[in-house]
């Protein structure tokens, strides 16, 4: 395990690494002078040749390359143009909505799906299942941002139960929470139903084996024995889906936030890309990259954990 | 025959039919303004209301569908064209460095959601129509890479590969001439997947102002402007969220029908 776990780290860091380069060719270096692009085309040249001293730009790109990956490594994202503010400092302040967004999202995703699973696994090819099954194909078509306009209208503008956007801030966390609710819903259902999915496959896969049968055989009822060996197995799919989630969930959270107006990473970034805050937008996307292939990093090391066949080298 | 195609293919039809009409004839105005004829909930004139500019929602969604197809047509396209020649690569060269590269380079795409992509693109170039292609498309690379080779190994396993072998074929030409043809079916079905993805991430991209700029009409855009307008007229948010369901619904059954129909094992509901 520990093998595995350290080739997988080094992997991790390689693609950290790539990643990182990728990232920094597409914004820094392939749109040719980045300080003429920051200051539109009516700037004139002593302005940008200002603007290209003060982002460090008259040093070579590898240079600056290393400056801005041992800035990121050591907390330091460098400084906003536009809102002459530290952007690790930006950066953080918008975090404390997406992730709890994302997180309530996966809370809600797997609260939703798991016993929409078992009741369909439990009932395979009978009315109830089909019925699961048909909504779960629904579920996945919608998109999430309309859904959110759906709950809109009907839990805030039509029974009053949620305001239509904004955030309080955490100083409340009920109605911090309350405000993040409807959001979170119009990100889990869609998610849910694809882990409903998967995960009543799995479930129905793991009936058919013969360790079912025997538990059967020794007494426990089907529902009983469902849950205690059942469900355990299901879990190692189940795991893999979820970790995936997590990523499609930070990414769909900015979009979600556009809808119910909430200040997070979403909006920091759409108003980077308007006023050409590059820096902005590099250490955004960097860090949702990074978010992703830490997630499938923690989803591969689990999975190994539950599944020690996994650990050997492919 | 199955009976999630029917259904699937009917609606898809009815979709790209709807797209394919509105270059010939669309009920209403698309581009014109019609102020006095605003917001109007549907109605014999407007068989799914009017706008806040008073132009007819059926007509929009008809051209809009042109956007959504076009788009994801040519993002599923990108993916296949470039995918599938590096998934049958690697699986030629097994183990080989070409396959490691190859997947390893999988996986760091991996890594980039198209909303990510497509921010980038859009940071540097400004948003558009293709900036959507593009990012849609290199996130269906990976996709069509890892299933082709998965799919390829037990195939060069068998033994008329063995014998195109020995007949002194090389690599490239047996991926082209045996390999592929005993993977196309698994590619149509995931080719109908990515492309009902595809609908629903430019929908998505569209929505927060990457994709599609005005004035080409694009059901993500009419939904962004509806915004606004939900609490006054429901149905100008409505009909574009139905349209975008209805389609990628028919798509996902026709893919999950022909899945079940080429490859019974495959069979999803058992």
């Amino acid at each position: 395990m520990l093998g595995y776990a350290f080739r997988r780290l080094l992997s991790l860091g390689i693609s950290l690494w790539v990643a990182s380069a990728v990232v920094f060719l597409v914004v820094e270096v392939a749109p040719g002078d980045p300080a003429a692009y920051m200051l539109g085309t009516g700037a004139q040249p002593d302005t940008v040749a200002a603007l290209r001293t003060e982002l460090g730009l008259d040093r070579p790109p590898l240079a600056r390359y290393l400056a801005w990956t041992g800035g990121m490594l050591s907390g330091d994202f460098g400084t906003s143009y536009t809102y002459r503010t530290p952007v690790a400092g930006m950066i953080a302040d918008r975090l404390w909505v997406s992730l709890p967004l994302a997180l309530y999202a996966l809370a809600l995703s797997t609260a939703l799906a798991f016993p929409a699973a078992l009741y369909a696994a439990a009932r395979r090819g009978r009315a109830g299942d089909l019925a699961v099954m048909g909504a779960t194909q629904v579920g996945v078509a919608v998109p999430n941002f309309w859904f959110a306009m759906l709950l809109v209208l009907v839990f805030a503008i039509n029974l009053g139960w949620f305001s239509a956007g904004g955030f309080p801030g955490w100083t409340d966390p009920a109605a911090a929470l309350k405000a993040l609710t409807l959001p979170a819903l119009a990100l889990a259902l869609p998610q849910a139903a694809i882990l409903a999915r998967v995960m009543r496959s799995a479930l129905v896969d793991i009936l058919a084996e013969d360790f079912m049968r025997t538990a059967r055989a020794k007494g426990l009822s089907r529902r009983q024995a469902l849950w205690r060996h059942g469900v355990r197995n299901a879990l190692i799919p189940v795991l893999t889906i979820v970790g995936l989630q997590f990523s499609f969930l930070l990414a769909g959270a900015i979009i979600i936030e556009q809808v119910f107006f909430l200040p997070g990473l979403g909006r920091l970034i759409f108003q980077a890309i308007s006023q050409r805050d590059l820096l902005v937008v590099e250490s955004v996307v960097m860090l949702l990259v990074f978010a992703v292939i830490l997630v499938t990093f923690l989803t591969d090391l689990a999975y190994a954990w539950v599944d020690p066949r996994l650990r050997r080298r492919r | 025959m199955n009976a999630r195609i029917v259904p699937g293919a009917a609606l898809a039809v009815l979709v790209a039919g709807a797209a394919l009409l509105s270059f010939a004839w669309t009920p209403g105005e698309v581009t014109g303004v019609d102020i006095p004829a605003r917001l109007q909930p549907p109605s014999a004139a407007h068989l799914l209301g009017t706008d806040q500019f008073g132009r007819d929602i059926l007509s929009m969604l008809m051209v809009g569908a042109r956007t959504s197809l076009a788009v994801a047509l040519v993002a599923v396209g990108i993916g296949m064209g470039l995918g599938v020649p590096l998934g049958l690569a690697a699986a030629a060269r097994r183990g080989s460095w070409l396959d490691e590269v190859i997947m390893r380079g999988n996986d760091l795409v991996f890594a980039f959601p198209s909303l990510v992509i497509a921010i980038l693109i859009t940071a540097v170039a400004g948003p558009g129509a293709v900036n959507a292609i593009i990012a849609i498309g290199i996130f269906n690379v990976p996709v069509f890479a890892r299933l082709s080779r998965g799919a390829a190994l037990p195939v060069w396993q068998r033994e008329f590969i063995l014998a195109a072998r020995v007949a002194g074929k090389g690599a490239p030409r047996i991926s082209a001439e045996h390999v592929l043809p005993n993977i196309a079916n698994l590619l149509i079905v995931q080719g109908t997947i990515q492309f009902s993805l595809g609908i629903l991430a430019e929908a998505g991209l569209s929505y927060v102002g990457l994709g599609a700029q005005p004035p080409v009409p694009s059901w993500g855009r009419m939904l962004a402007e509806a915004q606004t307008l939900v609490a006054i007229a429901p149905h100008v948010a409505l009909m574009p969220g139905l349209a975008i369901v209805l389609t990628v619904l028919g798509l996902n059954l026709l893919g999950d029908g022909l899945r079940d129909a080429l490859d019974p094992r495959l069979r999803s509901t058992r």
